[in-house]
């Protein structure tokens, strides 16, 4: 199989802008899959809105494409009917920590056997480049002509201390390392979160002094570390990769069967 | 097994976008911007199969295609 038998190819050239890194996750994650060996008619991928949430339209699986930081709502709800299927949830950071922060951190509660890839570029691609959760104290966007006040999430604590039973992070610039992440944390068994770093050189990188998704990239590679390098103890702007958490804890549906099983259901 | 050998490069030039994040990762200079905006593969005898311009590529528009 090639990666054109994992993808509509009838909606290709796909709308993402030119260099945008969302399109490398979508490569990553079909080679994920494709290395996986999964049935194809066994996964459903459920997005929410922004321009990463397109991504649901490109995959040929199952998909769902929802509301706007709802995805994790819609996913619970597939997952908890029919345990037996793999849900992958791909979210921007807007989609994920700021609309569905709160879906977000009950699903790590619960762990809940769903993948979410947290598609980070910093921004809000799609409406034009406003601020999110994401993006970092001094940045610049639309909402913040002067520079953001805010302080962002870091979205692999954030997972951690809600339960989250595997947690990750790599960037677009390392996407061999994607590719291995994305296999893992599908073959987890309960909620999985992947903070992919990503870049939109269309309303982040022109307004922040990164002027194409190469320079963009070339930031990712030299601002992330893998986890306990040194240099991400001496400095605040490097960020580590790799994976942070994996432990098998009791998972949501497994829960909810031995209570089916137990009051004989 | 030896090392890998290169059949060829193929870039499928409806959906490449030009971004010019294969050309400038790539480790050997293979690869280069035509005038349409377009990739083009100037340099195949240099290329080490290392297949990073195919996984980084945001549309794709690229395969490193490997002798058997
Ligand atoms: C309930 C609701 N509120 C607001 C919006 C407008 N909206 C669409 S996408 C988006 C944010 C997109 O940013 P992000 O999730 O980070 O994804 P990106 O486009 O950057 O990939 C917003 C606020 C909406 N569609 N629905
Ligand atoms: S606006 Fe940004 S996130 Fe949206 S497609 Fe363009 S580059 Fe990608
Ligand atoms: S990375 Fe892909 S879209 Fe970008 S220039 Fe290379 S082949 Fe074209
Ligand atoms: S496979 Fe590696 S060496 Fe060959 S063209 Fe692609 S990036 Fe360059």
């Amino acid at each position: 199989m090639g990666t054109r038998d994992f993808i509509r190819e009838r909606f290709f050239p796909h709308m993402w802008c030119p260099g945008c890194g969302h399109g490398t996750i979508l490569n990553c994650l079909i080679r994920a899959i494709e290395e996986l060996g999964l049935d194809k008619s066994n996964i459903v991928v459920v997005s929410g809105i922004g321009c990463s949430a397109r991504i649901s339209g490109y995959v040929d699986f199952h998909s769902l494409h929802t509301l706007h930081g709802r995805a994790l709502a819609f996913a619970t709800g597939v997952k908890f009917s029919q345990p037996e299927l793999t849900i992958i949830t791909p979210m921007g950071d807007g989609d994920a920590l700021a609309i569905g922060g709160n879906h977000f951190i009950h699903a790590a509660r619960r762990n809940i056997d769903i993948t979410a890839i947290v598609m980070n570029n910093r921004i809000y691609g799609m409406t034009g480049g406003q601020y999110s959760p994401m993006s970092c104290t001094g940045d610049y966007a639309t909402t913040a002509p002067f520079g953001n006040i805010d302080n962002p999430f870091d979205a692999v604590k954030l997972a951690t201390a809600a339960g989250a039973s595997f947690v990750a992070r790599t960037t677009t610039y390392h996407a061999k390392e994607g590719i291995s992440i994305l296999k893992k944390a599908i073959r987890h068994r309960g909620f999985s979160v992947v903070e992919f770093l990503s870049q939109c050189p269309t309303q982040y990188g022109r307004r922040n002094q990164l002027v194409n998704a190469p320079v963009m990239l070339e930031y990712l590679k030299t601002h992330t570390v893998p986890i306990g390098s040194a240099r991400a103890a001496e400095d605040p702007e490097i960020l580590e990769r790799g994976i942070f958490v994996e432990e098998l804890r009791a998972e949501y549906c497994d829960a909810y069967e031995q209570v089916i099983q137990k009051e004989g259901g | 097994m030896g090392r890998p050998k290169l059949d060829r490069i193929v870039i499928n030039r409806d959906w490449c976008k030009g971004c010019g994040v294969c050309i400038h990762f790539c480790p050997r200079e293979v690869l280069e911007i035509d005038a349409f905006d377009k990739v083009v593969v100037v340099h195949p005898e240099k290329c080490t199969c290392c297949r990073l311009c195919e996984l980084r590529c945001p549309e794709l528009a690229s395969e490193v295609i490997i002798e058997k």
